[in-house]
C-alpha cells in the first residue's frame, strides 16, 4: 500500500532558496509565440513553476526565483519564443545545501 | 600582450582544477564565477567520486568537506507496487583512501576553487562572461565580461561554463543541443536528525548510503535518487526533457510520488524539506560531446557533456576535474611551445583519449540511451520484479513453477518481444561487460 505524501505549498518549497535579485530580467519572453503555442511544455517543465498560463492564451512568468537551469528554452519548440541569459555576475539562485 | 596566460571561466571542479594546475606552472591565471562564490550556481545527485585528484592534492580526504562516505551503494528497481533492491556495501569505502562521498557543491567547489588561489590563481567572483573576444585571424584571445571595463585577454581560454555553455554555442562547437540528450536533475534536500539517518539507513558515523531508482518517475524516463548527508538526505529525480515536457506531470510532483512509494516513504517521513534545487545534466555522452577544442580555446566539464549518465554509474564531478586538469595541462604546453592554435592545443584531446575521460564514454557509448529507452525504463522493472515476485509468491495447492515458465508468463503479461529482449542484453553486454 502507498503512503499518501503531505504536499508542501510551492510558496514554502522555494522558501529555503536564495534568491539575489536582479532589476533586469534574465528571461525574456515573446508574448506573441506564446499566444500561438499549443504544447506549453516551459509550464509543465520547469522545476521553479515560473511559466503560469493566462485565461487569454498567453504565458505570464517571473524571472525573480529562477534555478538558471535552462529547461524552458530547452523543451520550447517555438523558434525565439525564450531568450535565456545568465543573470548579472552574483544575482540569481544561490544554492547552499544542493 | 595579455592580461593573463589563461583565462578560465567557471570555478566549478573543471574551472578550478584548471585553474590549480596552471597556477602550479607559475603562469598566470584567472578565475571567473558568476556566482557569488565557487559553487553557488551548482547542484547535483550527489556523490563525488574525487580518486582523481590524488593526482593533485594529495590526501585530499583529510581536508576535502565531506558529508558521508559511502560505504553502502543500492540499486532499486520500482513499479508502483514492488521495490527490488541488490545492497551492497564496503568497509574500505570508509577509509582511506576512499572511493565516493556526498558533499554539497557549494562547499566542496568552494573549497576546490580556494586551493586554486592558494596555488596562485586569481579568483574573481560575482563575474559573468559574456562572450569571446577574438583576434585577426579568428582565435580566441579574451573574453567580455558584465563588469565595467571588463574585458579580458590572455593566450588560451578554457570554457567550463557549465551544461548551458554558451561559449561553446557562441563559437559553434556546440551543434547537439537536442533536448532529447538533456535531463533535468531536481532535488529536495530533506533534514532529518543524524540519528534517524543513522538508523533508516543501517550506517554509523560519517558513513552514507547512495541509492539509485530506476522507476518511480512516474512514466518520465529517468530514475531516483537518495543520497544521505550528515543531518540531511537527498532525494530527487533526473526526467528525460522531451518526456518531461509531453505529459502533465511537474517535476516537483513526481518527486513527490516517489517519495510516497512504500519503499521510500519510510526513508523520508517526518524530514522537512530544507532546499529544493535543480540542474540540467548533459546525459547522452559522447553522442553529444561539442568539439573540445578550437584556437585559444578549450572545452571541459559540463560544457563538453563530459558527464557519465550510464545507469549503474552515475559520475560527472571527476570528469569534470579530468578533464579541467587535462585540458590546462594542454594549454601550459602549447602557451611553453609558443602555438595556441588547436593544433598545438591537441594534447588535450590526447590526454582525454588515454584515460577514463573518454575511454570510459567511449565504452559506455551505447549506455545511455539504452538505460534511458521505453523498454529498460518502463518495461524491464516490471519485468524483473515478476519474475522475483513468481518465485517468492507462495500459490499452494499450485506446484512451484520453473523459471523458465515465469519469465515466460512475465514477459507475455508485459508484451516483450523475445528479440528485443535479446537485442537490449545484446547492447547492454557489449556496453557493460
Amino acid at each position: 500500500m502507498s503512503v499518501h505524501w503531505p504536499d508542501i505549498s510551492f510558496q514554502d518549497r522555494m522558501a529555503n532558496s536564495e534568491f539575489r535579485v536582479h532589476e533586469r530580467a534574465h528571461i525574456v519572453v515573446n508574448s506573441d509565440s506564446c499566444n500561438g503555442c499549443t504544447t506549453r511544455a516551459c509550464v509543465v517543465a520547469c522545476p521553479a513553476n515560473l511559466f503560469v498560463p493566462t485565461a487569454d492564451g498567453g504565458i505570464v512568468f517571473n524571472y525573480e526565483q529562477c534555478f538558471e537551469c535552462g529547461t524552458c528554452y530547452m523543451v520550447c519548440n517555438e523558434e525565439g519564443a525564450i531568450s535565456w541569459s545568465y543573470p548579472e555576475g552574483g544575482h540569481g539562485i544561490v544554492f547552499h545545501n544542493t | 600582450m595579455s592580461d593573463f596566460d589563461v583565462i578560465v571561466v567557471g570555478a566549478g571542479p573543471a574551472g578550478s582544477c584548471a585553474a590549480l594546475t596552471i597556477a602550479r606552472t607559475g603562469k598566470s591565471v584567472v578565475l571567473i564565477e558568476r556566482g557569488p562564490f565557487p559553487g553557488s550556481k551548482n547542484m547535483y545527485g550527489g556523490v563525488v567520486y574525487p580518486r582523481i585528484l590524488d593526482a593533485l592534492i594529495p590526501e585530499w580526504w583529510n581536508e576535502m568537506p565531506v558529508q558521508r562516505w559511502v560505504t553502502r551503494r543500492s540499486t532499486m528497481l520500482l513499479t508502483d507496487t514492488q521495490s527490488l533492491s541488490i545492497d551492497f556495501r564496503s568497509d574500505a569505502w570508509g577509509d582511506a583512501p576512499y572511493n565516493g562521498a556526498t558533499a554539497f557543491r557549494p562547499d566542496f567547489d568552494n573549497w576546490l576553487a580556494n586551493k586554486a588561489v592558494e596555488a596562485g590563481a586569481t579568483l574573481v567572483c560575482s563575474t559573468t562572461v559574456t562572450g569571446l573576444i577574438t583576434g585577426a585571424n579568428g582565435e580566441v584571445i579574451g573574453v567580455h565580461t558584465d563588469r565595467p571595463d571588463g574585458d579580458l585577454t590572455a593566450s588560451v581560454v578554457i570554457a567550463c561554463d557549465g551544461v548551458n555553455s554558451f561559449l561553446a554555442k557562441e563559437r559553434g562547437m556546440y551543434p547537439h543541443t537536442d533536448a532529447a540528450y538533456f535531463t533535468l536533475g531536481v532535488k529536495e534536500t530533506i533534514t532529518l536528525s543524524k540519528d534517524i539517518i543513522d538508523e533508516r539507513f543501517a550506517v554509523r558515523g560519517n558513513h552514507g548510503v547512495d541509492i539509485e531508482i530506476l522507476g518511480g518517475t512516474s512514466g518520465v524516463n529517468g530514475g531516483g535518487f537518495i543520497y544521505t548527508n550528515l543531518n540531511s538526505i537527498s532525494v530527487g529525480v533526473v526526467l528525460k526533457l522531451p518526456k518531461l515536457a509531453a505529459q502533465e506531470k511537474r517535476p516537483e510532483e513526481i518527486i513527490a510520488v516517489l517519495k510516497s512509494h512504500s519503499a521510500i516513504a519510510p526513508l523520508v517521513e517526518g524530514g522537512t524539506v530544507s532546499e529544493y534545487s535543480a540542474h540540467l545534466i548533459p546525459e547522452a555522452g559522447l553522442k553529444m560531446m561539442p568539439k573540445l577544442l578550437d584556437d585559444g580555446l578549450l572545452i571541459a566539464g559540463d560544457a563538453a557533456a563530459m558527464c557519465l549518465a550510464a545507469g549503474i554509474w552515475l559520475e560527472g564531478v571527476n570528469f569534470a576535474m579530468a578533464s579541467g586538469m587535462y585540458a590546462a595541462q594542454a594549454a601550459c604546453e602549447a602557451i611553453e611551445k609558443g602555438n595556441t592554435s588547436a593544433k598545438g592545443l591537441s594534447l588535450y584531446k590526447k590526454l582525454l583519449e588515454d584515460t577514463f575521460v573518454l575511454r570510459d564514454h567511449h565504452k559506455l557509448r551505447r549506455a545511455p540511451q539504452l538505460v534511458l529507452s521505453d523498454r529498460v525504463q518502463h518495461m524491464y522493472p516490471a519485468l524483473v520484479t515478476g519474475i522475483v515476485q513468481g518465485m517468492f509468491q507462495v500459490n499452494n495447492p499450485i506446484p512451484k513453477p520453473g523459471l523458465r515458465k515465469i519469465l515466460k508468463n512475465e514477459r507475455r503479461r508485459l508484451g516483450i518481444r523475445t528479440i528485443d529482449l535479446a537485442k537490449d542484453a545484446i547492447t547492454g553486454f557489449r556496453s557493460f561487460g
